[in-house]
């Protein structure tokens, strides 16, 4: 589950296979998966209500919406980015260098900051309300209970980041933990987000 | 989030929690104390689901509807199927049964993640206290448990508010339940212990929380869209916006179906534990048992639109539909036979445990028989939304779950209070449950067949004395819950002290004091490897701390 | 098991088979068959039954059987017999329940089938022009059942469209324009709903008719059906609707031709008078 890399002084065993190290490991990346799948569950409801009504109501004539592709090209260029962005800042901590750690998460969080504020720009440019017909509900509950993920993970990113700062933070190259379900939950969210610009503005 | 939970067992946080009577009052991360817990708190709203059922039979009693205005029973009948199923049911089988006995299984001190365990625990009391609130608040839901709109969004929107936010706390419990279920089997699993070895609870439990984990989250999200319809008036499930009702229907059916299984199929595990130790004989085919739960878990999700045949759905679809749930008699069918293959032979001991299992036994097939009926679309066209239907849900939730929790009490009890029940009062128990709850739901098959619909409180007059037979089947059942309770408390106090291990079973739990003390064994987790052993050569069975155990009764 | 009882228990079971077939055969647990699909419904029935009970029967005996020969006798002590698994027995309890299932599945196809749920979307004699703007109607059981019940080239069934409300159903006859709250078929013509509903899901039953469909908003659904037997039978809504679903109850007249045309006129004319 965690991503190994190469480096000096990491503890490769710890990271493969905890069981080893003590009597009761550390399951919680393991539960930690478990929810996001859980968590996935919900979305799939969301899709396929939303392609059983394309398929089901055929739209009517008047409530047809043309959805502008630019801004939802550029937020899926964003979360991808801060993907990888994240991904450097695990690297980084690896390493044990916790501010250049912090300065990835930061930028990570400058950019879920910035996805949110251009998914704000685009709400308040669409051509329909909430409440107009099913596909508009349906399109402001899709990305809007995304949203909500991404704002949940901004927040923790900033706490890891604060925890992360180097004296006495809490998250180290020994304790990386925190950042690593972070960086799960953050790839989750990614990876919905893929699906969703897929399903809502390319199908 | 689960990122602030401990490692597991930081052995002195339990070891600091209050002791003596208080720890069950507290927020106790003791698994043994939780799974109490669930069980006594699921014990007190099944009273509540009781006494509104036995509303909802007074007013049958009578052809019109006079014991209650119509939206009041609209309501009863609404709280009565939520706090059954949601209140009841499922954290019984689920919480109770398996917080108390999964780490006892797996060899371990604890659940996986104890804290977690604390949370979904306590998420329960306030929701159903939340759930019953609205009756006296402004009136509670009043359309049914499944909810469909247009009717949930054009009720008063208070109480079905309730019901959604109760739901949904109690779904996040059912969640958070699940996911520890899951890790506490597949990752806390003792050295040494494989997965084969498991007693068939675990993998029941595995399988159930497969499904919790897997569908609830879809009814999650059904219902707060639900709930933006009824706040924000928005379009999903209002036809004036293009929204379509049986899209609901479908969503909610996902979720639900697969909650019958996660009803019945810890029951299943439950029983599988208990037939063995009194029967003397180990558990018949235990291969084929796991395989067949696993195919009720995967069939489970394929099955949901039977609720549905006359919704409109196209025409391959309920032909789909009515074939994968038939299929699902044949996983089924194998555990039964294997249970019956448990009795053939054995040294049966008839007590309480004993007959409520095979109650179960009897009362499932028919139940499981009904809804393979109702699985054949053109039988179902005439009998849905019938008496029929409820007959045949009640044979399996009542028949089914509740005779197994009932036996899982007589055989568990000795573990969870160190006394043991009187027999006596369980026999009688045993047979006014058993004549009640055929005198109760028998008839009502009879009832759906020649047109009554549910959810009625006023009736065409013919069925009149139908009715009052079914509602008398109801008081015995309701009396029948006096001796229970009388032996419970009785016993807790006055019992005959069981010894450690009065059924001398050979599953782990038992292999320490009863009751456990607090971290499960004094020493190490003994390693179980055939925790069915019975009959066996006793030197063939090598669990590690099983030699004082006499084979001999 | 020893060898000398294999007569007795195939004697049992054949009892049984027998004794449950006879039973689903002779037993009446349905209300009069009023319509087509009904004589087709109580075919299924019967088998269903038949084949309920020989489980049914088969299992409890079973149990009840190894509780008392089994049980625990005073004194007695020690474990009963090891046996863990029996494949050959165990393939037979897996292969039984896959025949029946597939037995029922067919057969129950075939009922389907008979009862027209096969067959595509008919909706005779409606307005075709506004079925055509409406793609979005959907059928249930019967809802294309009319050619196959009408072979004697009789053409067209009689339309009747269907409005339900909380409480009421409505029944509009687009021929005459008639407007009733009870329905009136003549006895062996095949009759079309087409059903839709102003408010919240309603469903649309005739127990002796065996049939049912669900009467949802924005979405028309139509069923098609043919009485057989002149009488008054209950229209129930079987679907939770609000405070009074329990009242809301029609009723479907099922009378001989001449009846049926002599009601028919009367309430045409009645309606053509007024306006
Ligand atoms: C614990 C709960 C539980 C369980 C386990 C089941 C199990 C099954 N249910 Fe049931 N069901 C409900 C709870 C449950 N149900 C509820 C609550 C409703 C109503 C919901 C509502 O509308 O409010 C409902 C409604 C319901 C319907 C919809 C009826 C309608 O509304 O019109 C259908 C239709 O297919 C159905 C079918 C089945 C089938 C085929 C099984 C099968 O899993 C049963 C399999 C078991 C056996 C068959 C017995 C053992 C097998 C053998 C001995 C082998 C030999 C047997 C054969 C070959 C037949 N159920
Ligand atoms: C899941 C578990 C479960 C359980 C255990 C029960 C248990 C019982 N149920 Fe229920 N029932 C449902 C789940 C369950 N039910 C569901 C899901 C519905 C559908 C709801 C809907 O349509 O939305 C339903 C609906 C339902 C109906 C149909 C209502 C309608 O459609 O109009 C009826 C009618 O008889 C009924 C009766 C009973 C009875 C008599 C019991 C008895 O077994 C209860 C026995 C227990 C006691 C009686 C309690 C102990 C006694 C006391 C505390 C003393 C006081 C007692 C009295 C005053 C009588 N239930
Ligand atoms: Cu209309 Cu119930
Ligand atoms: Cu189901």
């Amino acid at each position: 589950m965690t991503i190994l890399t190469q480096s000096s002084d990491s503890k490769p065993e710890v990271q493969t296979n905890q069981e080893e190290e003590e009597e009761h490991g550390d399951h919680r990346m393991f539960g930690l998966a478990t929810f996001l799948v859980a968590d996935g569950m919900t979305f799939a409801g969301f899709f396929a209500a939303y392609l059983t009504y394309k398929a089901v109501n055929p739209l009517l004539p008047d409530s047809i919406y043309e959805l502008e592709l630019a801004l939802p090209a550029l937020n899926t260029i964003l979360l991808l980015v801060s993907s990888a962005t994240f991904h450097r800042a695990g690297q980084a901590l690896k390493r044990n260098d916790s501010k250049i750690c912090q300065r990835w998460l930061l930028l990570t969080a400058g950019l879920g900051l910035a996805f949110l504020a251009s998914q704000m720009v685009e709400y308040f440019t669409l051509p329909f309300g909430l409440t107009d017909n099913v596909y508009a509900s349906t399109f402001y509950a899709l990305t809007g209970f995304h949203g909500l993920h991404v704002s949940l993970g901004a927040i923790m990113i900033s706490i890891v980041c604060w925890q992360a700062r180097s004296p006495n933070g809490r998250i180290t190259n020994k304790n990386t933990f925190p950042l690593e379900a972070a960086e799960l939950y953050w790839h989750f969210v990614d990876g919905i987000w893929v699906i969703l610009f897929i399903i809502l503005y390319l199908l | 989030m689960t990122i602030s939970i401990p490692p597991v067992n930081e052995g002195d946080s339990i070891k600091l929690q209050p002791k003596g009577f208080l720890r069950y009052f507290s927020f106790s991360l003791d698994h043994k104390v939780i799974g109490l817990q669930y069980l006594v708190c699921g014990f007190l709203f099944y009273l509540i689901g009781g006494v509104l059922a036995g509303a909802i039979r007074i007013e049958l009693t009578s052809p019109i509807s006079d014991f209650m205005a119509r939206d009041v029973y609209n309501q009863v009948l609404t709280l009565h199927g939520t706090i059954m199923i949601f209140l009841w049911i499922v954290p019984v089988v689920n919480g109770a049964f398996g917080n108390y006995l999964i780490p006892f299984y797996v060899g371990a001190r604890d659940m996986a993640f104890p804290r977690l365990n604390a949370v979904a625990f306590w998420m329960i009391p306030p929701a159903g206290l939340l759930l019953i609130s609205s009756y006296f608040i402004n009136g509670a839901a009043e359309s049914g448990w499944t909810a469909y709109p247009p009717l949930s969004i054009t009720t008063p929107a208070a109480g079905q508010l309730i019901w959604i936010f109760s739901v949904l706390l109690l779904g996040g419990s059912s969640i958070f339940g699940g996911i520890n279920f899951i890790a506490t089997i597949l990752k806390l699993r003792r050295p040494g212990l494989r997965l084969m070895n498991l007693p068939m609870y675990c993998w029941a439990m595995l399988g159930t929380s497969i499904l919790v984990v897997l569908s609830t989250p879809v009814l999650a999200g059904t219902l707060v869209l639900l709930s933006f319809d009824i706040v924000a008036h928005t379009g999903f499930f209002n036809p004036a916006l293009g929204g379509n009702v049986v899209v609901y229907q479908h969503l909610f059916w996902f979720y639900s179906h697969p909650a019958v299984y996660i009803m019945v199929l810890p029951a299943f595990g439950l029983v599988s534990e208990i037939l063995p130790v009194h029967c003397r004989k180990p558990l018949f085919g235990y291969t084929t048992m796991v395989y067949s739960i696993m195919a009720i878990v995967v069939l489970g999700f394929v099955v949901w639109a039977h609720h549905m045949f006359t919704s409109g759905t196209p025409p391959w679809m309920r032909l789909f539909f009515t074939i994968a749930t038939s299929f699902i008699a044949v996983p089924t069918g194998i555990k039964f036979f294997n249970w019956v293959a448990t009795l053939w032979g054995g040294r049966i001991s008839l007590n309480s445990a004993v007959l409520f299992s095979c109650g179960f036994i009897i009362n499932f097939v028919l139940g499981g028989i009904t809804g393979v009926a109702l699985a054949q679309v053109p039988f179902d066209i005439h009998v849905h939304d019938t008496y029929f239907v409820v007959a045949h849900f009640h044979y399996i939730v009542y028949g089914g779950s509740v005779f197994v929790i009932f036996s899982s009490i007589y055989h568990w009890y000795p573990k969870f209070t160190g006394k043991l029940l009187n027999e006596n009062l369980g026999r009688i128990h045993f047979l006014l449950t058993f004549i009640g709850f055929n005198l109760c739901f028998a008839p009502q098959h009879w009832l759906g067949l020649n047109g009554m619909p549910r959810r009625v409180a006023e009736y065409d007059p013919q069925f009149t004395l139908v009715n009052q037979i079914s509602s008398a089947g109801a008081l015995l059942m309701a009396i029948s819950t006096l001796p229970f309770l009388w032996n419970v408390f009785y016993s807790a106090f006055k019992g005959t002290i069981a010894g450690d291990n009065p059924w001398q079973a050979l599953t782990p739990e038992w292999l320490t004091s009863s009751p456990p003390p607090i971290e499960n064994w004094e020493g190490s987790a003994p390693l179980v490897t055939k925790p069915y052993g019975y009959g066996l050569d006793p030197k063939a069975i090598k669990n590690e701390s099983t030699e004082n155990i006499e084979e001999e009764i | 098991m020893p060898k000398s009882s294999a007569p007795l228990i195939i004697g049992l079971i054949i009892a049984l088979v027998v004794g449950g077939i006879l039973i689903g055969e002779n037993i009446n647990l349905l209300p009069v068959d009023a319509s087509s699909n009904a004589t087709v419904y109580d075919e299924l029935f019967k088998v269903l039954f038949s084949i309920g009970t020989i489980l049914f029967l088969g299992i409890v005996g079973l149990v009840i059987y190894s509780l008392i020969r089994f049980r625990r006798k005073p004194g007695q002590i020690g474990d009963g017999l090891a046996i863990e698994d029996n494949l050959p027995l165990e393939i037979f309890w897996t292969a039984v329940p896959t025949i029946v299932i597939l037995f029922v599945g067919l057969y129950s196809y075939d009922i389907y089938d008979r009862m027209g749920g096969m067959q595509s979307l008919q909706h005779a004699n409606h307005n075709s022009q506004q079925m055509a703007a409406n793609q979005r109607i959907w059928g249930g059981i019967g809802s294309g059942s009319i050619s196959a019940n009408n072979m004697e080239g009789k053409v067209g069934a009689l339309p009747v469209e269907v409005t339900a409300m909380q409480f009421a159903f409505l029944f509009h006859y687009p021929k005459g324009d008639i407007l009733t709250g009870e329905l009136h078929v003549p006895v062996g013509e095949p009759v079309s709903l087409r059903m839709e509903s102003k408010d919240v899901i309603h469903a649309f039953w005739v127990p002796e008719f065996r049939i049912k469909q669900d009467v949802i908003p924005g979405q028309p659904t139509i069923l098609n059906f043919t009485p057989t037997k002149p009488g008054r039978y209950p229209i129930i809504c079987a679907e939770l609707c609000g405070p009074y679903h329990g009242g809301m109850r029609s009723t479907v007249v099922v009378e001989e031709s001449n009846d049926y045309q002599t009601w028919f006129e009367k309430n045409s004319k009645d309606i053509t008078t007024q306006t």
